[in-house]
């Protein structure tokens, strides 16, 4: 008899072929960036050979984008981390007026197309006569990081009882002596991971970038410049590499940190 | 205070005892730095673009004439800037389309019989390729889809080269390579934005009660009429909420269609080169506000159809 728990074979087929969808293309990458054919995307490649990474990394016009970068996603993140922190603890347990607008206004610069977002941005800066700057970037990363790290924050709040804290107020420490010693310690890994996710969604930002950044390149951008003309292919492919193993890694940090909580690393990008 | 257990000790007691007996000042003092930072920052911003999408931009000059006008909105529905919105809403509903069709046995998979080391194992794959590098994920399809590529070897080595060179002939979606046609464009799309349709979807479906199931086979159904009467009217909600994701992604993204495909404009490409080397503020603002739009008309509908509790 055929037992209730089994998936049919077509589903079994089906779902693993998708999750192998998901993921050959990604793979594919990393074939290439050894490959000699250095003019077109030929496959399977005619040889495989290491110099790409030495001659990517005699670059010099590849270092200055990675430079600002990771400049751009580690002050983002910074500053994603102390408001969204702030709304999390605000939102987790108070009711007030205009509470539903707000957590809509929190995932309204991630829910709408990035192309707004930069368009919006763009048309202020021209309104205002700001120049582009690092600042300008920053400015459009940190909005949309904020999000990520109030996502992870607040579901780490409601899932913190909150005798906790009246037991720490009982025994005589005062607000912040809580926060430091109560609340923080609680809220550590949780934080940790969003500050994970926004950087790798910072480092890999390229659509808002392009609207705000002028002249100047990070790496995505970079890239984006190689793709729409490429010059050397293979280099390309080790940057993307790079790129890769950036965000990769963080995203992998923030799942095992978050892991068997309620609360999903990933929820709401 | 005479009645205090503990004298006080210091600026950190004292605005201890504040919050407890205000506790309003408390969240004032937390909500305050976002609220500013997102209403100045991101509500100033949207109403930069709609203020600047009702200026318009001298023809001779080049220079944003700063009066109020609609003449920048009447240009949006010119014939060729009208045909840009067309095409866009196809692709984007092309895409949402294609992307529950295939997230569906995933989703499926995953929600019902997916226990253990593989629950885990689905929730990795879906979630990794959704936050790896976009970029990174695009430029794999062009390695990909070229012509030298990996799609034509296979097809070549299986002997199905024809069945690729029939679907590059088709009218209005083939072109010359996988790369530059229409096709192209539209797989990537579907790749890039699955996963948001595979989460909401699951999160349906992991919600169906089994015993459900279990009942309407009691009652005689079959299996095909379960998934038909009970599975897709309770998934719907997340499918709406997954649509949410890959049909806004899709319609502002400019990115893939500038990589992979042929040179039609979609909505976001349009908002690109016109503020940039157009340099027409004006009508690229009015671009970018038509998403807006229609993401609001939509979102109200899917608030209708319950998909906000699939979430």
């Amino acid at each position: 008899m055929r037992s209730e728990n089994r998936a049919p074979k077509s589903l079994t087929l089906a779902a693993i072929g998708g999750l192998l969808f998901l993921h050959l293309p990604i793979m594919l990458i990393f074939l290439y960036a050894f490959t000699t054919e250095e003019r077109t995307y030929q496959f399977p490649p005619p040889g495989l050979t290491l110099k790409w990474f030495a001659v990517a990394w005699n670059r010099a016009d590849i270092w200055p984008p990675l430079y600002l970068s990771l400049m751009v996603a580690a002050i983002s993140t910074m500053m994603a981390l102390i408001l969204g922190t702030l709304c999390a603890a605000a939102m987790a347990r108070a009711r007030f007026f205009g509470r539903n607008q707000l957590s809509l206004l929190i995932i309204l610069p991630i829910a709408l197309p990035g192309v707004i977002t930069g368009m919006s941005l763009r048309s202020a800066f021209s309104l205002m006569d700001i120049p582009f700057s690092t600042l300008t970037i920053i400015l459009g990363h940190a909005t949309f990081c904020i999000v990520i790290v109030f996502n992870n924050a607040v579901a780490r709040f409601r899932r913190l009882s909150g005798s906790i804290t009246e037991a720490s107020a009982d025994l005589g420490a005062n607000s912040f002596q809580t926060f430091r010693y109560i609340l923080l310690p609680n809220l550590g890994s949780a934080l940790l991971a969003g500050a994970m996710l926004a950087f790798a969604l910072s480092f890999d930002e390229v659509i808002v970038t392009t609207f705000t950044a002028g002249q100047q390149s990070t790496l995505p951008i970079w890239m984006l410049q190689e793709l729409v003309r490429p010059r050397q292919r293979p280099v390309t492919n080790v940057v993307a590499i790079v790129v890769f193993a950036t965000t990769f890694i963080p995203i992998l940090i923030a799942y095992y940190l978050t892991r068997g909580g309620s609360e999903t690393a990933g929820g709401g990008k | 205070m005479k009645s205090a257990l503990l004298p006080e000790r210091g600026a950190g007691d004292r605005m201890t005892a504040i919050f407890w007996r205000r506790p309003r000042v408390l969240l004032a003092l937390l909500i305050t730095p976002p609220l500013l930072w997102l209403g100045v920052v991101y509500i100033g911003s949207l109403a930069a673009l709609l203020l600047q999408s009702f200026y318009s931009i001298d023809e001779f000059s080049g220079l944003v004439v700063h009066e109020f006008t609609l003449k920048t909105y009447i240009e949006l529905l010119r014939p060729a800037n009208f045909d840009i919105i067309r095409r866009t809403l196809l692709m984007s509903a092309s895409v949402t389309l294609a992307s529950a069709v295939l997230a569906f046995p995933i989703a499926y998979y995953a929600a019902r019989y997916a226990t253990g080391r593989w629950k885990a194992v689905f929730y990795l794959g879906v979630m990794l390729p959704l936050w790896s590098s976009y970029l990174v994920k695009v430029y794999a399809w062009k390695l990909i889809l070229a012509k030298e590529g990996i799609i034509t070897w296979v097809a070549d080595g299986l002997g199905l080269g024809f069945l690729l060179d029939a679907a590059l002939a088709l009218p209005g979606v083939g072109g010359n390579s996988l790369s530059t046609s229409f096709l192209g464009t539209f797989i990537v799309f579907v790749y890039v934005w699955l996963p948001y349709m595979i989460l909401p979807m699951q999160a349906a479906l992991e919600r169906v009660p089994k015993s459900m199931l279990e009942a309407s086979a009691d009652l005689g159904a079959s299996s095909a009429q379960t998934f038909r009467t009970v599975i897709l009217p309770l998934a719907m909600p997340g499918v709406v909420a997954g649509s949410i994701f890959t049909f806004s992604l899709t319609m502002g993204d400019y990115i893939i269609p500038q990589i992979i495909g042929t040179s039609a404009r979609f909505i976001g490409l349009a908002v690109y080169q016109l503020q940039g080397t157009a340099g027409n503020l004006p009508l690229a603002a009015a671009f970018a506000v038509v998403p807006i739009i229609i993401m609001l008309i939509y979102l109200s509908l899917a608030k209708r159809a319950g998909a906000f509790d699939a979430l």
